[in-house]
C-alpha cells in the first residue's frame, strides 16, 4: 500500500483486518455496535468477531435468530434513529432473505423521503463461491447490489485494504454493503500500523503496472490476475493489474488511464456473465477510450449456470488463471 | 373499555363480534365470531379488551380542548383525503392513492396518547397518521402533486410522506417491511436509553409476512420498547381477514411470541387514546413490545383502482353508522362540549385549510429535472451518475 509506506506494517489475517477495523471503531464511537448470527457468543462463525463480546458486552455485540429479514431491517431502524449499525451476515448467499431490505428500506429511503434521513449502516460478510457448496451457497451477490442507487459496494482484496475501509465504510453515512471472500478470512498480509487508519471510498489501486494489457479484478479474482501476470511476464508480456476495491462508486479514471496506455482490456470478475460486473465495466471502457482499443474488451466470469457440486464441474466453473491467460493473449492476438 | 388484563366479559365479546367485518365470502371462521374470543385463550397470556363505548372524556382526564383538537385532527385528515380523491378525478395526482377514511379515530387517539418524540413509522396508507402527527395540508398536497414544495420534494408521493421533525418515519410502501424497521427504532431508544417507545403500524395484511414475525420475535427476545399495532379494516386489497389468516383474531398472534396482546375498538377515539395510552406507558416503563390489534374500517377501496367486488352496500352502510367522527360529535354535542354550529365552524375552517392546500400545490412549481439526483446519498459529490 503505498498509503502506508512510511509507516510500520503488521501481518494480520483478512479476519483480523477487519476485527480490528470494527473494535476501533466502536472504541472511538459509541453508536457503533455489531450484530449477526454467531458473532457474540460463538464468537463469530468465521471468527471474524473474536472476543468482540468479551470486550464489548451484549448490548454493542449481539446474537441473532437467523431471520436475516428481521434482523438486517433492526438495523435500519436503528440507523435511522442515528445508530450506526454494522450487521453481519454469515454470507451474503443468505442476503437474498433480506433483499427486500436492503433495496427497498436501506437504498431508498433517504430518497423517498426527501434528504430527511440517512441510514449510516454497514452490511458485511462472506461473499463469492468457496467450493463444492452447490447453487445456493455459491452466489457472488455485487452485480445485483451495485445495480441499486443508494447504495455503496466494496470488495477489497487484501488485509490492508479491508481494515481502511472497513473503517471509513463505518464513518460513512450512506448504507455501505462490505463483501469479504469467503475463501479469504485466513489470508494474510501487511496492514498498517497508521493510527486511525482509513482509505478513501472509490479509488481504485493499481497493484502492479505494464504496458501490454490492463486486468481489472477484485476480491479474490484479484488473485487469479496477479497469478496470471506473473505467467505472463514469463511468457514476455506486461500486465497491468488494478484492484478496483471499491464497486460502486467505481473508479472508472483509473481503468481509463490505464487502457490509455495498454489499448488492452480484460476483466476478471467471479460474478455470472450476464448483467454483472464485468459488463459494466466493458461498456465504460468502450464508451470513455473506443479509440484507444486494439482489441475487443474481454472478460472471465464464473459460467452462465447456477453453481454446480461435482468438484470437476465447480472447478471448470469458477474462474480460472488460465482463462485469464487465454484472455490476455486473445486481446494481444497471440496464439 | 376494560383494561384488566385477560378475560372480557362475554356481553362485551360478542358486542365486538359485531363489529368485525362480515363478508359474504367466508370460510366460516367468521374474524371475531362466537367462536373466537377471549374464552379461546391460552392460560397465562396476557390479553387486554379494549372493546369500546365505556370512556368519558373525564374517565380519561381529556380537557374540552383536547378533544376538540383530535376532532380537528380526524376532521382534518377525512377532507384533506375527500379532496385528494377529488384531485385524482381530475388527473392532478397520478400513482396510487390510499384512502384512511373511516380509520381516523386509529391516527387521532394514538397520536394524542403517545409522546411527541415517539418515533411512529406506518404502511402505504400514511396520510392519516402523517397529519395527526403535524404535517400540514399543504406539505400533504404538494407532495400528492408531485410538487417541490411537498413533503419529499415530489420524490414519495402518497406512499411516501416523511417528517422527521415530527417524529413521524413514514411511509413505507412494501407490506410488512417496515415492521422491523419499527423494532430498530425501538431498539435505539433503548439503546439509547431515551425513555422513547416506537409504534410500528402496519395492515392485516401485514400479519402474514415472514417480516412481522421476524421482528416480532426479534421485539420479544430482546425485550424492545416497540408497539406493533395492526390496524385491522377488514381486508388485505381485497381479501378478507378470515380468507387471509388462519387465525383472524390477529391479536392472538402476540401468544406466540410471549408478548402482551390487545384487541382494541377502533372506531372510538376514546378507547384507542386509553388502550394505547396505557399499553405505551407498559411498553416504556417495562421496556417490552406489545401487539395492538386495532379494529377498524375503511370506507373506500384498498386504492383508487378498486371497484370493492368483495363487499356489500350493506355492509358498508351498517359500519358507516359507526364513523368515528359522528361518533365523537355526537358525544360533545351531548355533553354540552360543544355546539353544532361551533362543529360546522370548525369544519369549515378544516375545509379551507384543505381547500388552500390544493392551490398551494397547484401553484408550487413541479422539482427541477436535476433534483433527481439530489438525496440519493448524504455524500453530496458522490459520482453515481452513469
Amino acid at each position: 500500500m503505498s498509503e502506508s509506506a512510511n509507516h510500520p506494517m503488521a501481518e494480520l489475517q483478512f479476519r483480523e483486518a477487519l476485527r480490528d477495523a470494527m473494535t476501533e471503531e466502536m472504541v472511538r464511537d459509541e453508536n457503533v455496535f455489531l450484530m449477526g448470527e454467531e458473532v457474540a457468543e460463538y464468537d463469530g462463525a468465521y471468527k471474524v468477531s473474536q472476543g468482540m463480546l468479551d470486550q464489548f458486552g451484549p448490548k454493542r455485540v449481539i446474537d441473532t435468530p437467523i431471520a436475516e429479514n428481521g434482523f438486517s431491517g433492526l438495523g435500519i431502524g436503528a440507523a435511522m434513529m442515528g445508530l450506526r449499525p454494522v450487521v453481519e451476515f454469515m454470507t451474503w448467499n443468505f442476503t437474498f432473505v433480506a433483499f427486500d431490505q436492503i433495496v427497498s428500506n436501506a437504498a431508498k429511503i433517504r430518497y423517498m423521503s426527501g434528504g430527511q434521513l440517512k441510514v449510516p449502516i454497514v452490511f458485511r460478510g462472506g461473499n463469492g463461491a468457496a467450493g463444492q457448496l452447490a447453487a445456493t451457497h455459491n452466489n457472488s451477490t455485487e452485480a445485483f447490489y451495485t445495480n441499486v442507487p443508494g447504495l455503496k459496494v466494496i470488495a477489497p482484496s487484501n488485509p490492508d485494504d479491508a481494515k481502511g475501509l472497513l473503517k471509513s465504510a463505518i464513518r460513512d453515512d450512506d448504507p455501505v454493503l462490505f463483501m469479504e471472500s469467503e475463501l479469504m478470512f485466513g489470508l494474510k498480509g501487511e496492514v498498517s500500523d497508521e493510527e486511525d487508519y482509513t482509505l478513501p471510498i472509490g479509488k481504485a489501486r493499481i497493484a502492479r503496472e505494464g504496458d501490454d494489457v490492463t486486468l481489472v479484478a477484485h476480491s479474490k479474482s484479484y488473485w487469479l490476475a496477479m497469478e496470471a501476470a506473473e505467467e505472463l511476464a514469463k511468457q514476455g508480456y506486461e500486465a497491468t493489474v488494478i484492484d478496483p476495491r471499491t464497486l460502486r462508486p467505481f473508479d472508472t479514471g483509473a481503468v481509463v488511464d490505464s487502457v490509455k496506455q495498454t489499448n488492452r482490456l480484460v476483466i476478471v470478475d467471479e460474478c455470472s456473465p450476464y448483467g454483472g460486473i464485468a459488463s459494466e465495466v466493458a461498456f465504460r471502457i468502450q464508451s470513455q477510450c473506443f479509440d484507444y482499443l486494439d482489441a475487443p474488451v474481454a472478460r472471465v466470469t464464473a459460467k452462465d449456470t447456477p453453481a454446480p457440486y461435482a468438484k470437476n464441474l465447480i472447478e471448470a466453473w469458477m474462474p480460472t488463471v488460465d482463462e485469464v491467460i487465454a484472455a490476455a493473449k486473445g486481446a494481444l492476438y497471440v496464439e | 373499555m376494560a383494561n384488566e388484563t385477560k378475560k372480557a366479559p362475554a356481553k362485551k365479546r360478542t358486542a365486538k363480534a359485531e363489529r368485525a367485518p362480515k363478508k359474504q365470502t367466508t370460510n366460516g371462521k367468521a374474524a371475531s365470531g362466537a367462536a373466537t374470543g377471549p374464552q379461546d385463550l391460552p392460560d397465562g397470556a396476557d390479553f387486554r379488551m379494549y372493546t369500546g363505548g365505556g370512556h368519558t372524556h373525564e374517565s380519561l382526564g381529556l380537557e374540552p380542548d383536547e378533544l376538540l383538537a383530535m376532532y380537528r385532527s380526524m376532521m382534518l385528515q377525512r377532507r384533506f383525503e375527500e379532496r385528494a380523491a377529488q384531485m385524482y378525478g381530475r388527473q392532478k395526482i397520478s400513482g396510487f392513492l390510499h384512502l384512511y377514511i373511516g380509520q381516523e379515530a386509529v391516527s387521532a387517539g394514538t397520536v394524542h396518547a403517545l409522546q411527541d418524540t415517539d418515533p411512529i413509522i406506518t404502511a402505504y396508507r400514511d396520510h392519516g397518521l402523517g397529519l395527526a402527527r403535524g404535517m400540514t395540508a399543504n406539505e400533504c398536497m404538494a407532495e400528492l402533486f408531485g410538487k417541490i414544495d411537498g413533503s419529499s420534494r415530489g420524490k414519495g408521493g402518497s406512499m411516501h410522506f416523511f417528517d422527521v421533525e415530527n417524529h413521524f418515519y413514514g411511509g413505507h410502501g412494501i407490506v410488512g417491511g417496515q415492521i422491523p424497521l419499527a423494532v430498530g427504532m425501538g431498539f435505539a431508544a433503548k439503546y439509547k436509553e431515551t425513555g422513547a417507545v416506537a409504534v410500528g403500524f402496519f395492515g392485516d395484511g401485514a400479519i402474514s409476512q415472514g417480516s412481522f414475525h421476524e421482528a416480532a420475535n426479534l421485539a420479544a427476545l430482546y425485550e424492545i420498547p416497540v408497539l406493533l399495532v395492526c390496524e385491522n379494516n377488514g381486508y388485505a386489497m381485497g381479501t378478507a381477514v378470515d380468507r387471509a389468516v388462519s387465525e383472524p383474531d390477529l391479536y392472538k398472534q402476540a401468544y406466540a411470541y410471549d408478548m402482551t396482546g390487545a384487541l382494541v375498538n377502533g372506531m372510538d377515539v376514546f378507547e384507542v387514546y386509553y388502550a394505547m395510552g396505557e399499553l405505551a406507558k407498559q411498553a416504556r416503563e417495562q421496556s417490552k413490545p406489545a401487539l395492538v390489534e386495532i379494529r377498524t374500517y375503511r370506507y373506500r377501496g384498498h386504492s383508487m383502482s378498486d371497484p370493492q367486488k368483495y363487499r356489500t352496500k350493506e355492509e358498508m352502510e351498517s359500519k358507516k353508522n359507526e364513523d368515528p367522527i359522528i361518533r365523537l360529535k355526537s358525544y360533545l354535542i351531548d355533553h354540552d362540549l360543544a355546539t353544532n354550529e361551533q362543529l360546522d365552524a370548525l369544519d369549515d375552517e378544516v375545509k379551507a385549510e384543505v381547500h388552500a392546500s390544493v392551490e398551494f400545490a397547484e401553484n408550487s412549481p413541479f422539482p427541477p429535472v436535476e433534483t433527481m439526483y439530489e438525496d440519493v446519498y448524504v455524500q453530496d459529490d458522490y459520482p453515481f451518475i452513469v
